[in-house]
């Protein structure tokens, strides 16, 4: 433990006893090699049992802490305190409700995650037994940035399309969708595009691009968007000029 | 144990002062206001001249005038700031990519660059400068 002793700021609600969150302020002695998340930890453990957050791997895997710490969303257990100021404020994500203290609700997310299919579409299915649909390293690697989301949605707390319009997919899962779409073994293509490509999906993104700046593993899902709506254009102009392409 | 989320509120003004990227992003989406009002100078120019040579003359006079340099001045700034901001994103939209080797962003940006100069030194050879 070193002298250096950190004030958190850390926004609480109790829904069964606030009506609205405030914040409350710890005083933490921490150690050099500390990140946000475990001077959360310390307070958890030594001065308030009841503090709510979520969190897992304690290494940017899991993507379970992500927090809005001093207005950024970050995740808790990548951000160093040697990097932060004496004093760092600690909210729970942005453009998310309130479940209590740190912790979000995440089910219009997980809604909008599943409503893209986000899995692979083979054009046949095949079993174990019968193998593995092979693909080439070219192939991978025109869609492999996008397998390393891990869903921690630091993203849609940054998009202020989403924060003003709920209905908006938003950047994780259309970048998810991209990511399938460019998959040489997918086929589901048309069958994401009733939500990817509708107003709701891709149009609604004008094009921020904090969602790309606040990613903790490099995903692009502004770039995914964007290459979305050329596809879904080109497709657009196509079925308008190629008779019977489209049934 | 009752569920009852809270939802904090979002501003529906000044939400865009609340982050450098927000600001940043503003000002590129604030510049075709400029580029908006600098097509309709070159409207106004056809519709004068189509109008005879006293009419052309004037418009000509008009365009001297210290506000009308004053407002090329800030047009031409946010043209280059739209034009800038929008090439330094194309790698994002159209990433091209040669077997495995991705074609480096700073090339993509580049050919944009290098397409803008043709076409201006072609127009401007065009009407005879």
């Amino acid at each position: 433990m070193s002298n250096r002793i950190v004030e958190l700021e850390i926004l609480r609600y109790n829904p069964e006893t606030d009506e609205e969150p405030k914040f409350q302020t710890f005083s933490v002695p921490c150690a050099e090699d500390w990140v946000v998340l475990d001077a959360i930890n310390y307070i958890k453990d030594e001065l308030d049992r009841t503090l709510s957050y979520r969190w897992s791997c304690h290494m940017a895997v899991c993507g379970s802490c992500g927090m809005m710490i001093n207005g950024e969303p970050m995740l808790s257990c990548k951000s160093f305190l040697r990097d932060l100021p004496d004093r760092i404020r600690v909210e729970p994500l942005t453009n998310f409700p309130i479940e209590r203290d740190l912790v979000v609700v995440m089910d219009d997310f997980m809604d909008k995650l599943d409503s893209v299919k986000p899995f692979l579409i083979p054009r046949e299915e095949k079993t174990v037994d019968e193998g593995e649909f092979l693909q080439t390293p070219a192939q991978l690697s025109k869609f492999k940035q996008y397998t390393l989301c891990i869903n921690c949605t630091l993203c849609y707390a940054a998009c202020p399309q989403y924060a003003h319009n709920e209905g908006f997919v938003g950047p994780a899962a259309l970048a998810l969708a991209h990511r399938y779409n460019l998959d040489s073994r997918d086929v589901g293509r048309s069958a994401r595009a009733d939500v990817v490509a509708s107003n709701a999906g891709i149009w609604e993104c004008s094009f921020v691009g904090a969602c790309s700046e606040v990613c903790p593993h490099g995903v692009d899902p502004a770039a995914a968007i964007q290459q979305t709506k050329i596809a879904s254009s080109v497709d657009y102009f196509r079925d308008m000029l190629i008779p019977g392409r489209r049934s | 144990m009752s569920r009852r989320p809270y939802i904090r509120p979002v501003s529906k003004v000044s939400w865009w002062l609340s982050q450098p990227r927000y600001i940043r992003y503003m000002a590129r989406e604030a510049s075709c206001i400029f580029i908006g009002a600098y097509s309709g100078v070159l409207v106004v120019g056809l519709i004068r001249l189509s109008q005879g040579a006293a009419a052309w003359g004037a418009f000509l006079e008009t365009l001297q005038s210290p506000v009308s340099i004053a407002f090329h001045l800030f047009a031409l700034a946010f043209a280059l700031y739209h034009t800038t901001t929008w090439f330094n994103v194309t790698p994002k939209a159209m990433p091209l990519q040669f077997g495995q080797t991705p074609v480096p962003g700073g090339a993509i940006i580049g050919a944009h660059y290098l397409g803008w100069i043709l076409v201006s030194g072609l127009i401007l050879f065009l009407v005879g400068v």
